[in-house]
């Protein structure tokens, strides 16, 4: 029997390397991919935390986060290619629209 | 024994994130992610969550890593090269993120006590399964249904618009 303090510290560690790839990366990808990982790594905590109280709420929840990063993959994905077809570069250095 | 099982999945689980973060090569990076998700929807039927489980290999490893691979293979996107002169923000990069995950290690320490039925407890007979989990989600989540079936709809939309070559 695993205690739920294990899952919810390796989803913890699991979350601090997605952030780290957000953060050390320049490659707007690998920093997309980055963000997939933190996704999952709650998506644990929460299978966890349903495992613990023996209520399905948790799967539900993670039912919909899968949902919704399906749907920001793809929208994320398009504007990287949008962007991609307009500055030939997915550099996040490189990327200073928004930039004052 | 299940601890063990869960301590090597969990080891594996941590070295195939590092590849996503670590890699040069995006191609690599993506592979590593599609590793690791793998990993987790045994980690998910370690707990009891087989539609998960298999929601995770379907849609995430199946349809997202895709999509995903498809985007990079298009972009023809290279190896990074190896650039000098960034390791401080490296290094403030992997210092933050530790520090940040070792809280969060400390609070699960902390205050995951075991109320409810517990890790240790057996669950219902059909925990886990389509059934549970559609009864859950037409009733008490049926709002958040449809919702994230219009969200579904406007990323769709919001894709094609944004992806389409513009006529001149």
């Amino acid at each position: 029997m695993v205690p739920v303090n294990y899952y919810l510290a390796l989803s913890a560690v699991l979350f601090g390397i997605g952030a780290l790839g957000v953060l050390i990366r320049r490659n707007v990808i690998v920093i997309f991919m980055s963000i997939e990982l933190m996704l999952n790594a709650v998506n644990l905590a929460f299978v966890a935390f349903a495992r613990q109280w023996h209520a399905m709420d948790g799967q539900v929840i993670v039912f919909f986060v899968m949902t919704v990063a399906a749907a920001e993959a793809a929208v994320g994905l398009a504007i990287i290619i949008a962007v991609f077809r307009n500055r030939e570069t997915v550099n996040a250095d490189e990327l200073t629209l928004l930039r004052w | 024994m299940s601890l063990a099982l869960f301590l090597g999945f969990a080891v594996l689980l941590v070295l195939s994130a590092l590849g996503v973060v670590v890699q040069r090569n995006p191609v690599r990076s993506a592979l590593s992610l599609v590793a690791t998700l793998f990993l987790l929807a045994v980690t998910f039927l370690f707990l009891d969550a087989h539609l998960v489980a298999l929601l995770q290999i379907i849609v995430y490893a199946g349809a997202i890593m895709v999509l995903f691979l498809f985007v990079i293979m298009l972009l023809n996107l290279q190896a990074e090269p190896r650039e000098a002169g960034r390791w401080g923000l490296k290094l403030f990069g992997t210092l933050a993120a530790s520090l940040f995950a070792l809280e969060l290690i400390e609070l699960a320490r902390t205050k995951g006590a075991a109320p409810g039925g517990g890790m240790a407890g057996a669950v219902a007979e059909g925990f886990g399964t389509t059934e549970a989990l559609g009864e859950r989600l037409f009733t008490h989540f049926l709002l958040p249904f449809e919702i994230t079936s219009v969200l579904l709809l406007v990323a769709i939309v919001g894709a094609v618009v944004l992806a389409k070559r513009k006529v001149t």
